[in-house]
């Protein structure tokens, strides 16, 4: 009989000594979760439901584009940057072109300036579409996303109009954007600025007030100033915990200091106000879109530099002009050189500073182009940010973080 | 206005640091400091901190790799102060094996930013307490951004119907990647041009 006790007693005390406690264990959230926002991988220690410390794994999404980047000339690269956060493409290629202008030193036409920060204020109201509603949806709500989506396809059918293309769009150029919008384009652009304020208004009666979404939200995930410093955190993330810092306004590139608008700030730093932030941005992008389409309106002109060693000249152009020929096969094959070099070129995009370091030997192929991206900043603070929280606290502070994977693994 | 208030930096960067600062770029409307490795931490701290500087961010770090200098690699380091509006970049220069001191308490969120730069270029941080491989694959070999690693890579995975898992093999390229030589024969080469073998002779 004490033989048959004696190998569990070896075992409790063998849990004891290792200090096994029951309530402590690791779990795996992702890569394949829908409130992982694409393919991220969570190591979570948990104290029966509260987390205790959170080792995000990242890279799965990981494609080498610095590398690639390398290997190309700077018109073959611009692409590339569509497919970083692919939820505001635009965004993201007018960071490379700024730096590669600011290498060049080539002057953008009035009319190109309007129309990139048109596209890149569409693009901040698609990404702000997206995260609000699909944070909502990560505590549990399943309509805002619907209505979210259809207001977002709308968008998209302005970049088609635009470009060709729904996401990829490949439009910002170095000196200017490739095409010159249609009248009627702007038109329905105007039209869709006059009617989104509405569709606005009932998915924040969806979302806003909504007490389980409350609960999910107010107090937590909260970032203080000192905190939003230290982690380098840019856009939302800083702006929601009180500080009033957008590149827009601060070092302002393009023709964002000729037009009205204000910073939108939060009070408490926590996930409620972030949503809240994101919100009223995109009231603040609508207005933008407004003044633009009134100015360009009445700023007729090139919408891309002249200088055909950087920019190729119109096909109707190439079919008599044979130096516009040789200019065309010259970009299209070798393309342009940058001077030796190195510049860091950064845009307010939607999620934060996405910034561009470019480094260049005087060949045309980029020497170095590191891309900094908002959302890497962001996503290491995921340790700090759910210490003490609950476990379904981390998908609720994940969606206040605006992550996209195409941009933090690169 | 910008530009008066880097020089000025500058200026007192050279005071503060003496020796420490080695170089002073302009380029561009921006500031480098090219500074001495071993002292990377007494500077970052006084441009955190110091009065004059309050540069609270760090915006980006990351390496270049030049594998023709004796010191391959540029750490580079982007700082921004949200008071006085400025940026600057920050480097210093290191190999294969000397390490750079981590600047994890200074600026926490080095943390990963280190961690990317040791996975790419394979650039050690001293006292760095985590520097694990970031971004490439879970047992990945070799350090991609250096410019001796090819772009294809070594290796490539696939589905294996036998195994049921996936395998790892060398990379089989169909055809080369094609790299155009787009020197212009007028500016001179560096090379015999095909069909001049005999020019000289």
């Amino acid at each position: 009989m004490a033989d048959d006790v004696k190998p569990q007693n070896d075992l409790k005390s063998e849990l004891t000594r290792q200090n096994f406690d029951d309530r402590k264990f690791t779990i795996n959230f992702g890569p394949q979760h829908p409130a992982a926002h694409g393919v991220l991988r969570l190591v979570l220690d948990l104290d029966g439901e509260i987390v205790e410390r959170v080792d995000p794994h990242i890279g799965l999404l990981h494609r080498g584009t610095e590398k690639l980047m390398e290997y190309r000339t700077y018109l073959q690269n611009i692409p590339y940057f569509d497919r970083l956060d692919y939820v505001a493409p635009m965004n993201q290629e007018h960071a490379f072109c700024l730096a590669i202008e600011k290498l060049l030193g080539v002057d953008v036409p009035k009319r190109a300036q309007l129309i990139r920060v048109l596209f890149s204020e569409i693009g901040r109201v698609l990404n702000h579409l997206l995260n609000i509603t699909t944070q909502a949806m990560d505590v549990g709500a399943l309509t805002p996303p619907l209505w979210g989506f259809e207001e977002r396809e709308k968008l998209m059918v302005f970049y088609e109009r635009a470009c060709g293309a729904r996401l990829h769009a490949n439009y910002f150029r170095p000196g200017g954007v490739h095409q010159d919008l249609t009248p009627e384009l702007i038109d329905d652009i105007e039209q869709w600025c006059k009617e989104f304020p509405r569709a606005l208004n009932d998915i924040e009666s969806l979302v806003t007030e909504n007490r389980i979404f409350k609960q999910r939200n107010v107090d937590i995930g909260v970032v203080s100033v000192q905190e939003a410093f230290d982690w380098g955190f840019s856009g939302v993330m800083i702006r929601g915990s009180g500080v009033e810092w957008d590149l827009r306004k601060s070092q302002p590139y393009e023709c964002y200091d000729e037009l009205d608008f204000d910073i939108v700030i939060g009070k408490n730093g926590d996930c409620w106000d972030r949503y809240l932030c994101r919100v009223e941005e995109m009231r603040v992008s609508v207005s933008l879109m407004q003044q633009c389409i009134d100015k360009l309106r009445v700023t007729p002109g090139e919408v891309l530099s002249t200088d055909h060693k950087i920019t190729p000249p119109r096909r109707a152009e190439m079919k008599n002009s044979m130096e516009a020929l040789i200019h065309h096969f010259k970009l299209y094959t070798e393309g342009f050189k940058t001077p030796e070099g190195e510049v860091y070129a950064c845009v307010e995009a939607p999620k934060g500073e996405f910034g561009v370091y470019l480094v260049s030997d005087g060949t045309n192929k980029p020497y170095k182009c590191k891309i900094r991206a908002p959302g890497f900043a962001h996503l290491q603070a995921m340790d700090w940010m759910n210490r003490g929280h609950m476990l379904a606290d981390v998908s609720a502070i994940l969606g206040s973080l605006d992550i996209v994977f195409g941009e933090v693994d690169r | 206005m910008s530009l008066d208030k880097l020089n000025n930096l500058a200026e007192r960067a050279r005071a503060d640091f003496k020796d420490g600062v080695l170089d002073v770029t302009f380029a561009y409307g921006e500031l480098t400091l090219m500074v001495e490795r071993e002292r990377i931490i007494e500077i970052m701290t006084k441009l955190k901190d110091g009065e004059y500087y309050r540069f609270h961010q760090l915006i980006d770090l990351t390496g270049v790799d030049y594998p023709k200098r004796d010191l391959r690699f540029d750490v580079v380091y982007h700082l921004l102060s949200l008071t006085q509006n400025l940026r600057i970049r920050v480097k210093v220069m290191t190999d294969e094996v000397v390490p750079v001191a981590s600047l994890r308490d200074v600026y926490p969120n080095a943390d990963w930013y280190e961690r990317e730069a040791f996975d790419m270029y394979g650039i050690l941080f001293a006292n760095h307490p985590d520097l694990r491989r970031l971004l490439t694959d879970y047992g990945f070999e070799g350090h991609p951004l250096r410019k001796d690693f090819p772009m294809t890579g070594h290796v490539e995975v696939r589905y294996d119907e036998a195994q049921k898992r996936v395998v790892y093999e060398p990379v089989k390229l169909v055809q080369e990647f094609r790299k155009f030589d787009f020197m212009s024969p007028w500016e001179g080469a560096s090379y015999v041009l095909p069909g001049d073998e005999k020019a000289s002779s």
